[in-house]
């Protein structure tokens, strides 16, 4: 069994020093399409912790008995059962959010941050650890979702979670809002910087050149 | 993940195992959590009738059905209310798929390309505090560019212009044809009359922006022509002989005024 100084590495290496979406450009398709309100971004993050960190749970409990040659397929039919279930929750208690959200919520399957994860630590690790590995890597993936999240709603409709902060001209204020941080592009150059911004404070990150 | 699990009972047992177990949740959850989303769909969808109801009101929701909502049901082949149907219990969507409670609609009849249509449709009469007749609340759908979108049209009591429009399911793409459920391209269609003086249906989606101070006459969504093509067929057809148009021709000749 890891020791406890392992495990808190597991849990938090992820989120900035390995970061899945910083790093290892994984799961961008729905960071750029759910992080226009704080909102929807912290229901995404959620679901997605909740995803990643079970579907690494079970798969590590069963590793020892999943067949080699059909081990991939093992693995997406556990995951889609979770997301299936999360999509089914949100429905029922997390409506107006889970209308939002729409179609993202079924496609966090397709997120590569929890196959990548089942498949590169669930299947050698205990489930501890490997619980510990899903709940980092959501977390990593939430801390950027939220980040921009929080800038574009900040930026883009001067509110956070709805609640106006910089007052608009629209509504009588004096704050412009930028129309681009509404649109999906907006979140490529917002990751583009946090990317930047993680390897000038890190060199270690950056690649070598060919 | 060693070779020894690698024959073929073992490999059937533990896909089959895991299936079963997957299956048994994924039912579970779909079964259990089915009445909370039925009830949220409802409750969306009364929301969303009060959204064009245009009722400024302190009630709950409930309260405002109960006291300022009237369901009805009307008959469209003769535009009259039919009461000897509960209409609270009625399904409009569900009655679209019996044939017995619906009618083919030939390939010309057949504009908003819903295929058939339920011989009975539900509309919703708003009263003020006073009782007085404020709108009628029409629902309406037809294909878009790629799925059938649901729509509330609230109409003044004259039976022509237009109070509010909402659509409230489509499966639209998000910034182009998901425009439909943007406010200002919305708030465009206030006011605009459905119907010429001659009564034909005369509302217009049209490319590009409307004429100044057409009455029927309503901006299409850009990069979405497809869409708003959808729209126009929607509203062609259900203010049309097939669709409600027996119905607000009654209205427009006052048949409402005195009840």
């Amino acid at each position: 069994m890891a020791n406890s100084n392992e495990l808190k590495a597991v849990l938090t290496s992820p989120v900035v020093n390995n970061n899945p979406i910083a790093l290892q450009i994984l799961g961008v398709c729905s960071a750029l399409a759910v992080t226009s309100t704080l909102e929807t971004a912290v229901v995404m993050t959620m679901a997605v912790i909740f995803v990643t960190s079970f579907s690494n749970l079970f798969i590590s409990t069963i590793r020892n008995y999943i067949p080699n040659s059909v081990r991939i397929i093992v693995q997406m039919a556990i995951i889609a059962s979770l997301v299936i279930l999360v999509d089914q929750v949100l429905k029922a208690y997390a409506f107006a959010i889970s209308k939002q959200l729409s179609v993202y919520v079924g496609l966090i399957i397709t997120n590569c941050i929890v196959m990548g994860r089942a498949e590169a630590f669930a299947m050698k690790n205990k489930p501890f650890p490997s619980f510990m590995d899903g709940i980092g890597n959501g977390l990593g993936y939430g801390f950027i979702l939220i980040l921009v999240g929080g800038f574009r709603e900040l930026f883009g409709s001067g509110a956070l979670f709805g609640i106006e902060i910089l007052p608009l001209t629209s509504n009588g204020g004096w704050y412009q809002s930028n129309g681009l941080l509404l649109l999906p592009p907006s979140a490529f150059f917002i990751i583009g910087g946090i990317i930047w911004v993680i390897r000038t404070i890190k060199p270690d990150q950056v690649e070598p050149k060919e | 993940m060693s070779n020894q699990h690698e024959t073929f009972g073992k490999t059937m047992t533990v896909v089959l195992a895991v299936c079963l177990v997957c299956s048994i949740i994924v039912a579970g959850a779909a079964v259990g959590l089915r009445s909370t989303q039925l009830a949220n769909k409802e409750k969306d969808k009364q929301n969303n009738i009060l959204a064009v109801a245009g009722l400024e009101t302190d009630k709950t929701i409930s309260e405002v059905f109960s006291s300022n909502i009237q369901t009805k049901l009307v008959d469209l082949s003769t535009g009259e209310f039919v009461e000897n149907v509960d209409a609270a219990g009625y399904d409009q969507r569900k009655a679209a798929k019996d044939p017995a409670q619906s009618i083919k609609l030939s390939a010309e009849q057949n504009v908003a390309k819903i295929g058939r249509r339920a011989n009975l449709a539900t509309v919703y009469l708003v009263s003020d505090d006073n009782g007085q007749l404020q709108r009628i609340i029409l629902p309406v759908h037809g294909a878009g560019l790629w799925s059938t979108m649901y729509a509330f049209v609230a109409v003044k009591a004259d039976g022509n212009t237009i109070e509010a429009l909402t659509y409230y399911d489509h499966g639209e793409t998000p910034g182009l044809g998901g425009e439909v459920q943007n406010p200002r391209w919305r708030s465009l269609w206030v006011g605009k009359q459905l119907f010429d003086t001659q009564g034909k249906p005369a509302i217009k989606v049209v490319k590009g922006q409307a004429h100044a101070g057409s009455k029927h006459e309503v901006d299409g969504l850009s990069g979405a022509t497809l869409t708003a093509v959808g729209v126009q067929n929607t509203f062609t057809f259900w203010l049309g002989e097939q669709g409600f148009g027996p119905f607000l021709s009654k209205v427009r000749q006052g048949a409402l005024n005195n009840g």
